[in-house]
């Protein structure tokens, strides 16, 4: 992008161009020539992945928006309108609905690929906390997005999560008032939602071109966490990385196929295939998906925290569980501070690694408890004592935190790393032996 | 990586089978929905043609007579197998209410293919009114539309039964299995012999039942057998040209180490 030095293109046109935009050097530069280590796994590909993902959610997206009508009247007519009637209609919706599910699916497996190779550590602070934005806005995108078929859960689910806001003192009923555009989710809510969702999606492509910006800054990280040293470490992104990227979208696109055409209602709850009706609860509101481990740990603070001994409350258990959620995702955002320990890659972090894909284990039990109504009962524990779904979540929550803000500090301080080699090259070509002798 | 993915389908073994565990706990409920053997389930499932126009001769008897089906017109019945001119005949026995013409009256003509199924009450209010007190579900997406889909539906039309003791029935209510609460407000809709099939299929209640579900379950997702052809038209495309992206992959790979 700057203006130095260039070298001339052979292609008149293109050198027509790049000497008044150097629109082409730029391109050689970051995706040409751009050094990457040569010692990528598969799980490097959800990066591209996930902006595939973005892309044809937003092509999807404005067509919808084509035929969609943001009117409580309507809004469900519309959606069921171009499920029938408008050419490929249901073709365009199913592709946006799996759609969400699978860039969730895409991102999660991404943000999990840089917390095991400790992608988020030094110099790379700034393109983790970027990505914690990201994903901050996709949920944000997501909910609003979610409560445009204007269906039972659509209601009730813009109703519950909008409610979180009244749980801050003073200011909480004003927020939650200006959110909704009134006192209680109506027309207003459903205007101004389809007005951000369509607007979000390209702040988020606004972020995410900061996010690759800071990634062609400092590099890409790799499995072995340690930075490439020689030419031998590294390969240009293309046609390497072009190809294997390529490929591995593929692969995923294969099975967002299946559900797309197979099982497209498979992610969805049937309940949003009912108009919206104020006037019934559905028995059980639940969000999507990619939503229910927040919403476990929302759920699981159930007691007010107080003074002790006296009558006064300081903070709620509803603000208590918008605190602990809020939190659960704001923790993210200070990891590379919590985890100082040099080694990078979980690899050589025998340590690091159990407790990492036991908070993996800990996320998906959340997400299971989640989806389940609080306090069902699972067995006894004495007479009196019945341990159920709400004490799942409460133990999982306190994993959760203590994952981050005491394993990690710990682990930072005592973990003992494995012997990590000496360079990129020589951890791929495992030449134990011969390779220490060289060194 | 190999350790990782063998990992990581642990982690995945050990957390679904907790699940497993978790839902068997919350597990209620002494009446477990029937399995029926659609003809629409599976990948290569299509819909029953003659079952489709058995299903719509149920609702148009018997169904229509309180639930609506708004979202379903006259002319996508030829998705049913009926000529042009069988749909038209099929609407024309409709009355609809149209207007207002050009002195400003609403006036009755017969129906048109273009119109949609034609709603026994004018409004939910009536129909609230007219049934007790419960509004009759319109039927366009019942199977989208209930945790079971097709076997839901089918439960609840054989499902009536003489209530157990522990299950309170009021006036004015009966008692199901596989309703929601086993207390349902519609009276058993179906009794054997109450349309007359032409086709020589057994005219019983679990047939009739069988019947509509499929219809209801084509007039919730009337694109299954396209979207379901156009899947696997889909899905080669995607696997021929992975491989071969897997294929330049590897040649362009080759010389690395």
């Amino acid at each position: 992008m700057s203006a130095g030095p260039r070298k001339p293109f052979e292609n008149k046109i293109v050198e027509w161009v790049d000497s008044r935009l150097p629109l082409f050097t730029m391109l050689d530069k970051e995706y040409g020539v751009f050094p990457t280590p040569k010692n990528f796994n598969y799980f490097w590909n959800f990066g591209a992945i996930a902006m595939f993902m973005l892309v044809t959610m937003i092509v999807s997206g404005i067509t919808l928006a084509m035929h969609y009508a943001a009117n409580t009247g309507i809004a469900f007519d519309s959606v069921e309108r171009i499920m029938r009637d408008v050419n490929y209609g249901w073709l365009l919706r199913y592709i946006h609905m799996n759609g969400a599910s699978f860039f969730f699916v895409a991102v999660y497996i991404h943000i999990f690929r840089g917390m095991y190779y400790g992608s988020y550590k030094q110099p790379r602070e700034l393109l983790w906390i970027f990505g914690v934005v990201i994903f901050l806005l996709m949920m944000a995108t997501a909910f609003m997005g979610y409560v445009l078929p204007w269906g039972q859960m659509s209601y009730w689910g813009a109703t519950v999560i909008t409610n979180f806001f009244t749980a801050f003192p003073l200011v909480g009923e004003s927020v939650q008032t200006l959110l909704i555009g009134g006192f209680s989710v109506d027309n207003p809510t459903l205007n101004r939602f389809f007005a951000l969702h369509y607007l979000l999606p390209f702040v988020i492509v606004g972020v995410v071109f900061l996010h690759v910006w800071a990634l062609h800054v400092t590099g890409s990280n790799n499995p072995s966490g340690i930075e490439p040293k020689t030419k031998e470490d590294t390969l240009p992104f293309h046609p390497y990385y072009t190809m294997k990227d390529s490929f591995g979208i593929l692969v995923f696109v294969i099975i967002y196929a299946i559900f797309i055409f197979f099982m497209p209602n498979a992610l969805g709850h049937p309940d949003n295939y009912i108009p919206a009706n104020p006037m019934v609860t559905p028995a059980h509101i639940v969000p999507e998906w990619y939503f229910l481990p927040f919403y476990a740990i929302l759920r699981a603070v159930t007691i007010d925290i107080g003074i002790p001994f006296t009558e006064v409350t300081i903070i709620t258990a509803k603000l208590g569980g918008v605190l602990l959620m809020f939190g659960s995702i704001a923790v993210l955002l200070v990891m590379p501070w919590l985890d100082s320990h040099p080694v990078r890659s979980a690899r050589y972090r025998p340590k690091f690694k159990f407790f990492l894909l036991l908070f993996v284990v800990i996320v998906l039990v959340l997400g299971k408890v989640g989806g389940m109504p609080a306090d069902v009962p699972l067995f006894h524990i004495t007479e009196n004592m019945i341990f159920t779904t709400t004490h799942v979540a409460q133990i999982a929550t306190v994993y959760y935190f203590a994952f981050f803000l005491v394993v990690l500090p710990i682990l930072s301080r005592v973990e003992k790393a494995l012997p990590v080699p000496a360079s990129i090259h020589e951890s791929v070509t495992n030449c134990k032996s011969s390779c220490e002798g060289n060194a | 990586m190999k350790k990782v993915i063998l990992t990581a389908i642990s982690v995945l073994a050990l957390s679904s089978s907790f699940g497993v565990s978790l839902s068997h706990a919350s597990e209620e409920g002494a009446y477990p929905l029937p399995n029926v053997d659609w003809s629409f389930e599976g990948p290569f499932g299509t819909y029953d043609k003659a079952a489709l126009q058995r299903g719509l001769m149920v609702y148009r008897q018997v169904c229509s007579s309180c639930h609506a089906m708004k979202r379903v017109a006259y002319r996508n019945l030829t998705a049913l197998g009926y000529s042009e001119d069988q749909v038209k005949a099929i609407a024309g026995e409709y009355t609809i209410i149209d207007g207002p013409n050009d002195e400003g009256e609403m006036f009755e003509r017969p129906g048109r293919p273009s119109d949609k199924f034609k709603s026994p009450f004018a409004n939910d209010a009536a129909a609230t009114s007219a049934n007790g007190g419960a509004l009759p579900p319109d039927l366009s997406l019942i199977t989208k539309a209930r945790e079971g889909g097709a076997d839901y539906v089918f439960g609840v039309l054989i499902g009536y039964a003489s209530a157990p003791p522990e299950v309170t029935v009021l006036d004015g209510q009966y008692f199901n299995k596989h309703m929601t609460g086993n207390v349902i407000k519609m009276p058993p809709p179906l009794t054997a012999g109450a349309v007359a099939y032409e086709d020589g299929m057994p005219q019983t209640v679990e047939q009739y039942a069988k019947d509509v579900s499929t219809f209801l379950t084509w007039a919730a997702e009337p694109e299954m057998e396209q979207r379901k052809q156009m899947g696997f038209k889909v899905i080669l495309f995607l696997i021929v040209f992975a491989a071969l992206m897997y294929a330049v992959k590897r040649k362009i790979w080759a010389k690395v180490h």
